[in-house]
């Protein structure tokens, strides 16, 4: 790779001065306006930070602590984002849960299973998930989805009624906007993303490795056990939280499908209310301090995706480095 | 001389339990990919079917888009689709020639540097931002002080697609051969005129490809857009100045409505939503497979 220390052969063309001699003006400039293109990813992300925070500033000093209670009615000057923090971390959850075993399944089946001509179309309707827009998600998931869904959750709820751990976690549905209707479309939109970092780290396995475990007799599972899993915990654990990066920053399809109540329950099968869809919800009638709070609620996910993808690209790239390395 | 007796060795498959358990995996992976294909096409069906009823000519040309209760058939969606494609537009003609610059730069200048890893780590980083937040940070730096605005909206777009444009064509950048490069030093090129007269037409195919399917996901964005742009219900020609809408932010409020009429046109709305996406998603796969000279 070129790099600026070798910028010597770039000595004008046909000059007979050394090759030392200062580049041309319309070369400098170049690289000056790259470097500044390149820099300017830093530059937003440091004014994101900035402008928002400055504009929730207000929320965060009259509240204080106050923050982190449940009790958010912007009538009585009161906000307090526990709920929607709550409910960002169950919806978040349970799409981890559906969406994981099934993308990285779904690699497997991609790296280590079909040939490489099958896997490509494989791959395209895969990512057809993906170009979906939110909000086609959340317009199919509130019309369609939803009331399908209300239908099951009701048979649920009175087969586990009177049991002592499921009632409280599958009980008392009231429509098919929840908890759990939103951490499934979740669910589908972060499917593609996990799938495909997963599919990157398994192909990082050497395929000497896996020709090792076949010679030896083993059957695909095992050579998978034996040899593809233990190479790739860490990038699939990284994967893993870059997909619950995106299912927490997740907004409209969430808006639109959670049922837009701020509380605190076990029941999954409830209404509930997550930080970015309250945010899309309440932002238009909202001014003064309600209006700072509502970007406070943006800053704090701000914060926690920035630190998950920094956690997440940390351990892929380790993982990575480590595998070239070896 | 004896005869040896040769135990007999089984070289296909390894029968009984081992077996099974494998196909039992191998199964559910294919069987991970069908759960994958039902909500897939349950919501392209769905999405076809009502949106097909929905749209005609004048759905689609016609304004100004109709109050909630208005039955379908009356005004159209124009304003919205109009808003969409210019808004969308406006991002790609900011963010595209950015991110190539930027990729250029983590490419062909920064290399192993630590300015060119920490910005090729970041933007890895920022394409993890919330769409909400690019939309309540364009509101707080622009909309504050310039007020709403198509302008506005193509900047929260153009900050979602920046990171993607930039790692997609550094990955297309790095596939492009050094001798090409080493090739045109000899010939006493400058650096600047190397990058843009040979490296960058080698992978102007996968960079263009990359930044169609950027294009593509932030025409779909609703979030950045709720508090850039506002809503309007006629067509805003000025994308500069003034409120405006778009194919999303109008689904979004209509999702929500108990009128038959305003759903009917959400459906509408989505069906068109997704032609434009799976459009550009199709000349991007063409482009690539016409154009990419260097590829893994």
């Amino acid at each position: 790779m070129s790099t600026a220390a070798q910028a010597d052969p770039a000595a004008p063309a046909g000059s007979a001065s050394p090759l030392a001699h200062r580049r041309p003006l319309g070369d400098r400039i170049f690289q000056i306006l790259a470097a500044a293109a390149g820099v300017l990813v830093l530059v937003i992300l440091a004014l994101i930070a900035i402008s928002t925070s400055q504009q929730a500033s207000s929320w965060f000093s009259t509240q204080g602590w106050k923050i982190f209670t449940v009790d958010w009615n912007p009538a009585t000057n009161s906000f307090g984002a526990l709920s929607f923090i709550y409910g960002t971390i169950i919806t978040a959850a349970i799409a981890i849960i559906l969406s994981v075993p099934i993308s990285v399944a779904m690699a497997l089946l991609l790296t280590e299973v079909v040939p490489r001509r099958w896997a490509r179309p494989i791959v395209y309707v895969v990512d057809l998930l993906a170009v979906v827009p939110s909000v086609v998600w959340g317009l199919w998931g509130i019309l369609v989805f939803a009331p399908w869904l209300f239908n099951i959750y009701t048979s649920i709820a009175s087969g586990v009624k009177g049991i002592p751990v499921l009632d409280a976690l599958f009980g008392q549905p009231v429509s098919g906007a929840s908890f759990f209707t939103c951490g499934i479309i979740l669910a589908f939109m972060i499917t593609p993303i996990v799938t495909s970092l997963s599919r990157e780290v398994f192909a990082t396995v050497p395929a000497i490795d896996k020709e090792g475990a076949y010679a030896l007799g083993a059957t695909r599972l095992e050579m998978i056990r034996g040899t593809v899993w233990p190479h790739s915990q860490g990038g699939v654990v990284g994967a893993v939280l870059l997909g619950l990066g995106r299912a927490m920053g997740e907004t409209i399809a969430a808006a639109l499908v959670i049922g837009s109540s701020p509380v605190i329950t076990s029941h999954l099968f409830a209404a509930g209310y997550d930080m970015p869809a309250v945010i899309a919800n309440q932002f238009g009638e909202a001014s003064g301090e309600f209006r700072a709070a509502l970007i406070g609620l943006g800053v704090m996910l701000f914060v926690i995706t920035i630190v998950i993808n920094l956690i997440a690209r940390g351990v892929v790239e380790r993982s990575a480095r480590r595998k070239r390395g070896a | 001389m004896t005869a040896t007796e040769q135990p007999a060795v089984n070289l296909r498959e390894p029968a009984g339990w081992r077996r099974t358990k494998n196909q039992i995996a191998t199964t559910l992976m294919a069987l991970s990919f069908v759960i994958v294909l039902i909500p897939l096409g349950f919501v392209l069906f769905t999405v076809i079917a009502k949106g097909a009823s929905a749209i005609s000519w004048s759905f689609l040309t016609g304004g100004p888009i109709p109050p909630n209760v208005v039955p379908i058939g009356i005004g159209g969606m124009w304003p919205a689709i109009y808003g969409t494609l210019v808004i969308t537009g406006l991002a790609a003609v900011i963010a595209v020639p950015l991110g190539v610059l930027g990729a250029i730069y983590v490419n062909e200048y920064g290399g192993r540097g630590p300015l060119a890893q920490v910005v090729r780590f970041m933007s890895d980083v920022m394409t993890g931002v919330p769409s909400i937040v690019m939309g309540l940070f364009i509101f707080s730096i622009w909309v504050l002080h310039f007020g709403y605005s198509g302008l506005a909206g193509a900047f929260a777009l153009a900050c979602l697609m920046l990171p993607v444009v930039i790692r997609s064509s550094e990955e297309m950048l790095k596939l492009v051969p050094d001798p090409l490069r080493e090739a045109s030093y000899a010939l006493g090129a400058t650096k600047s005129r190397v990058t843009l007269t040979v490296v960058l037409p080698a992978a102007i195919g996968g960079i263009v490809s990359g930044a169609l399917l950027a294009i593509a996901r932030a025409a779909g964005e609703t979030a950045p857009l709720l508090f850039t742009i506002l809503t309007v219900t006629a067509t805003n020609a000025n994308v500069f100045k003034g409120a405006n809408t778009a194919l999303s932010t109008q689904i979004f409020t209509n999702a929500t409505q108990p009128y038959l009429g305003a759903q009917a046109r959400a459906w509408g709305a989505a069906l068109t939503l997704i032609a434009i996406a799976f459009i550009l998603m199709i000349v991007a796969r063409m482009v690539t497979a016409r154009f990419t000279r260097y590829s893994r």
